[in-house]
């Protein structure tokens, strides 16, 4: 399957040379042995901040802190969480991330599924044009565009508002979005259309009868994936929210890691650790498409 | 599909008809564009052509400040400004750390994850594991890992009686390769399962030719797998070097910049938003800019150069 798989081969080689052989399965076992070394390391290494940013939220500030640490608490109470969200004013924090991550959410899918629909469908020019754009926005910094857009909201009196960062995470997700759902559209077969068309639909119906019910799947990963973009974004949120009361959860925490953070390690942990639930879950369910379809796909694209 | 099959001798309609619709297709095309051209326009493309003529002003971040043209004089002064120079080198440093390590250890953990190992889902579930998080989360869970005193890192390396009061990132010893290592803990899952779907690509058939007719491991590695998976790692590194080098969040967090870890996005983001200095910030994003495009140019055309060769 790979370079590093051992073929089964190797036993058809029959009696002779059989210390060959036997020097050959050896190796081959000490390989196969440094294989599992390698893979434990690294799922030590990817895994392991996260289990201890876990227990971390469920220890009391004195274990915390004690000379002796030990991994796992001693009682998994859940004071950090609630002192999390009480104290540290997470909780204001996550319900303005969620309505602009709602929002965002929302705006960009109904904008973006006629886009999407007619670059998978029609040749125009502004198909190439799209997709050069959607190509450049990626390699641009992002001082260039929030300097303008800084500018530009300001006498839009969005500046420091929960709308203006909806507009800038829009615009932000859009390219993403459009990318992924034109794959989408392209994947249902044309035919099917035309032969909605030849019975006498209508195009609205064949779009609302024929393509929505076979989009779902694609409509609710892109959906997903603005929504935890805008979820976890940071940047535009430190430069447009000035406001304390508007201020995202990103936003509140990484304040709060200079601020009581440095005496509330638990309840740092505590809301760092709500603030992962949305994305976690989200991967959690896509992880297994994440792996073969979706990616083998964009890759080969 | 089986309404497809069903009427494979659907009448053609003639000539003329098909062109008309043709037309109309065209321009209802349009019409599909305009709700995600408005926002776009309006708020991508407008501020970025903004952004990069604010590049050539003295804009000032003040309600009242005018601004005035003021040609190349930003860059100028730029050639002068060591401090951002120190913070560019810091950035190559940083970028070019990080895709690199990246991409090694991603392929290794591909390489593993393709092997069919004992274990190898609930591996690759863990190997997404930093995607899931944002990079705000990422950087205060390592700044838990990495802090001297209560710290894992520093608690594991007293466990085997090494030293363990390094402040990891609090010194300018430390402090960028430590940032260096979080990078890459961040961009390992979406290199790894990019390169996992470049492997999974490759042709089992080549593998298995090579190996009847004698080849080792090591020279199918070099001689199947790295050139099937060119392609691939050519697009992955870009885009991870791209996004290294605009990264901000991750190290605003651990260490706003202190103790030599100041990338320039962080540098051009205190210009801006501190000193309030629009124009000559947005002359940093230019030249940051003109960087990339230079070493991508050079990247792309050597790839290209050694796919003909």
């Amino acid at each position: 399957m790979s370079v590093i798989t051992d073929a089964p081969r190797a036993q058809d080689s029959g009696g002779q040379d059989d210390d060959r052989s036997r020097s050959r399965r050896t190796r081959r076992r000490v390989w196969r042995a440094l294989q599992y070394v390698a893979l434990v390391l690294f799922v030590c290494f990817l895994g392991f901040p996260l289990l201890f940013l876990v227990t971390a939220a469920f220890k009391t500030q004195q274990e915390l802190q004690s000379p002796d640490p030990q991994l796992l608490p001693a009682q998994w109470n859940l004071d950090n969480f609630i002192g999390a969200i009480e104290r540290a004013g997470l909780g204001q924090a996550a319900l303005n991330s969620l309505v602009v991550a709602l929002a965002t959410t929302l705006i960009v899918v109904v904008v973006s599924l006629p886009a999407a629909y007619a670059l998978a469908r029609f040749q125009t020019r502004l198909r190439g044009l799209a997709t050069g754009w959607i190509l450049l926005s990626q390699v641009f910094p992002f001082i260039l565009i929030i300097i303008p857009l800084f500018l530009m909201l300001r006498p839009l009196g969005l500046n420091n508002t929960l709308g203006g960062l909806v507009v800038v995470y829009v615009v932000w997700s859009l390219p993403f979005a459009l990318w992924m759902l034109r794959g989408y559209v392209a994947a249902i077969p044309s035919e099917l259309e035309e032969a909605g068309a030849m019975d006498g639909a209508s195009r609205l119906r064949v779009l609302v009868s024929i393509i929505m019910p076979l989009l779902g799947p694609g409509l609710v990963a892109t959906a997903l994936f603005a929504f935890i973009g805008s979820w976890n974004e940071f940047f535009f949120a430190l430069v447009l929210i000035k406001d304390e009361a508007l201020q995202t959860l990103p936003q509140r925490l990484a304040l709060f890691v200079g601020s009581e953070g440095q005496v509330a390690l638990g309840q740092l942990a505590a809301g760092s650790l709500l603030a992962c639930i949305p994305s976690l879950v989200f991967f959690a369910i896509i992880q297994r498409r994440l792996t073969s379809g979706l990616l083998s796909g964009a890759v080969k694209g | 599909m089986t309404t497809v099959v069903a009427r494979p001798e659907a009448p053609t309609p003639p000539a003329p008809a098909r062109r008309g619709r043709r037309g109309r297709q065209d321009w209802s095309a349009y019409l599909l564009f305009v709700p995600a051209m408005i926002p776009i326009l309006a708020f991508s493309v407008y501020p970025l052509v903004q952004g990069i003529l604010l590049g050539f002003t003295d804009s000032q971040s003040g309600l009242g400040a005018v601004t005035t043209f003021t040609g190349v004089e930003n860059y100028v002064r730029l050639l002068d400004y060591d401090l951002f120079w120190q913070s560019f080198g810091i950035g190559l440093i940083w970028a070019f750390a990080v895709t690199i390590i990246q991409f090694v250890a991603a392929l290794c953990l591909a390489l593993l994850l393709n092997a069919n190992l004992w274990g190898q889902g609930i591996a690759r579930t863990i190997a997404l594991i930093p995607w899931a998080m944002p990079p705000v989360i990422i950087a205060i869970m390592w700044r838990f890992m990495l802090h001297p005193t209560y710290g894992a890192i520093n608690g594991g390396l007293g466990a085997l009686g090494l030293p363990d009061d390094t402040n990891w990132l609090g010194t300018a010893q430390w402090a960028l390769p430590a940032v260096i290592v979080v990078g890459v803990w961040a961009g390992m899952p979406q290199t790894t399962i990019t390169l996992l779907a470049g492997l999974q690509g490759i042709d089992d058939q080549l593998h298995e030719a090579a190996q009847i007719d004698g080849a080792s491991v090591w020279q199918r590695f070099w001689n199947i797998t790295i050139p099937g998976l060119r392609p691939v790692i050519v697009a992955i590194t870009t885009l991870d070097f791209i996004n290294n080098f605009n990264s901000f969040a991750l190290v605003y967090v651990l260490t706003a910049g202190a103790y030599g870890t100041m990338l320039p996005m962080l540098f051009a983001y205190n210009e801006a938003f501190r000193y309030g200095n629009f124009g000559l910030a947005s002359a940093m994003g230019n030249v940051i800019v003109i960087v990339i495009a230079a070493f991508l140019f050079v990247y792309l055309r050597a790839q290209a150069k050694a796919r003909t060769a």
